[in-house]
């Protein structure tokens, strides 16, 4: 799968399950504070982004991920 | 210090009668049914099939979906009711309230929606599939909290569930608050989603609910021979309570006065009332103290009025109890008729309901009655609403677990 398949991707679970709207939602947009994704919301993401893409993610991985495109970039690596 | 003594000066609902204050006078005033055939879900294989739901309310539209999803239905009832009441008392709500403004809020069951979900999430996917948003959805003090967080309440905070006393204990307690001088201005409510697949079902085998299948408007008939059970109901109803002084200060209007306040407990059984409403009595003479009045000038009583066997004779009981021969030419009436029973959310909407009519001079009506029992035997104000100067109303809010509290409101 290409990088922009799984922005695609991604952009679609942000939509779709967490009722982000669709023009924030960019490579550059940050989790937190543009998307305003709060520490629960972290938890909801790794829980759709491991439905989605069938994968595990471990807390440890995620401590570098700041915008969408370093979430797309950690997903793409591990599939 | 002084005493403070307590006004209305804001009221906001979200109820099976309407989406604001206005539509839902003027729809008890009418006498209109608010229940119907469940829409929710499939209610189809239940023994109950009707309740008192909230119509045309879109979530998504009103909060915007991202913040929706986070709230139980229960607390999105809540920030909406919450907010027509902060308009109406003239607070900017793009502002936050502050430390100076309390809150205190009534439910029953909380988010037993999102309880159930989560559970059956764990047992379909296991522990590491429940969503992060169980807790802080299912807790009781869920609205408080998300209802304090959207309009910045800073002061103290109370959640009470004494099941369907629960917001007219809110009422009472905040009024506490306001006259010991620790906050001025307190945002009080109620709010109710429990209409579930599993709560019908649990209620309806305690024998609690109405099975009146075939006509749902007719099934909660509060006083009359045929009444069977209660109706469940959802909904949220908000009043913003304020010293005097601070409401003059700010020239707000006024609704009223909460006059009196009595809260006490059966000790007795965890459903059935205590016989004769001993327990209840002992409420509703406490709160005509408290108000320093005597029954007489007592004009108008908002029943609890459940439509259960037990609670309405009871009830009848306990008002014969107190007003002895003025029981007979007392104005009372049950509300629930219409709305059904909003359960946490009864005593707020019940409140809203009694503070109208001292403002209007009008008593809405008990509607479905027409074959009263002969143990119910007093002025229920049958099926039609009627004129009279109100200066005094008490309405009575009665929970299971031997819960009771009684406020009484006055127009000077």
């Amino acid at each position: 799968m290409e990088v922009n398949e799984v922005f695609e991707k991604v952009k679609g679970l942000f939509e779709e399950e967490l009722g982000i709207e669709s023009e924030k939602i960019t490579m550059e947009a940050k989790l937190e504070e543009d998307l305003d994704i709060d520490s629960l919301g972290i938890v909801e993401v790794v829980m759709a982004f491991e439905d989605e893409f069938e994968i595990r993610i471990d807390e440890e991985e995620l401590e570098e991920v700041v915008t969408v495109g370093q979430a797309v970039n950690l997903l793409h690596s591990k599939l | 210090m002084t005493k403070q003594r307590v006004v209305v000066t804001g009221l906001g609902t979200i109820n099976p009668l309407g989406n604001n204050v206005d539509t839902t006078w003027n729809n008890l005033i009418n006498g209109v049914s608010g229940v119907d055939y469940i829409t929710l879900f499939d209610a189809s294989d239940l023994p109950v099939t009707f309740a008192g739901e909230v119509k045309d309310f879109d979530p998504n539209d009103y909060m915007g979906k991202q913040n929706a999803r986070k709230l139980d239905r229960s607390g999105q009832l809540s920030i909406y009711a919450a907010e027509e009441a902060l308009r109406d008392a003239e607070f900017d709500i793009n502002q936050p309230l502050g430390k100076e403004f309390g809150i205190v809020f009534g439910t029953g069951i909380g988010g037993i929606g999102a309880t159930e979900d989560a559970v059956r999430i764990y047992d379909e996917r296991g522990s590491n599939r429940i969503s992060p948003l169980a807790i802080t959805q299912l807790m009781p003090n869920s609205s408080t909290g998300q209802v304090a967080i959207k309009y910045g309440i800073q002061g103290p905070s109370l959640t009470i569930t004494t099941a369907c006393a629960a917001s007219a204990n809110a009422i009472g307690e905040a009024k506490r608050m306001i006259e010991q001088n620790i906050v001025d201005k307190v945002l009080v409510g109620g709010t109710e989603s429990g209409t579930t697949s599993m709560t019908i079902g649990a209620f309806a085998q305690i024998k609690a609910l109405s099975k009146q299948n075939e006509e749902p408007q007719k099934a909660c008939k509060p006083f009359d021979k045929n009444r069977d059970g209660f109706v469940m109901a959802e909904g949220s109803t908000v009043l913003i309570l304020e010293s005097e002084k601070s409401a003059n200060e700010r020239n707000a209007k006024i609704y009223g006065f909460v006059e009196g306040y009595g809260s006490s407990t059966d000790a007795y059984h965890i459903t059935a009332p205590s016989e004769g409403g001993i327990g209840a009595l002992r409420a509703m003479e406490q709160a005509i103290t408290n108000a320093d009045i005597n029954v007489e000038e007592i004009d108008y009583i908002n029943a609890h009025g459940t439509s259960t066997i037990a609670n309405d004779v009871n009830e009848t009981l306990a008002i014969k109890s107190l007003m002895k021969d003025f029981a007979y030419k007392i104005n009372i009436s049950s509300t629930k008729s219409m709305t059904g029973h909003l359960l946490g959310g009864g005593g707020a909407f019940e409140a809203m309901a009694s503070l109208l009519s001292l403002k209007d001079n009008q008593i809405p009506p008990t509607i479905n009655l027409n074959d009263p029992d002969e143990e119910c035997d007093l002025n229920y104000t049958a099926n039609n609403s009627i004129e009279k100067n109100i200066e005094y109303v008490m309405s009575n809010s009665f929970g299971f677990g031997g819960h009771n509290a009684v406020l009484v409101f006055s127009k000077q």
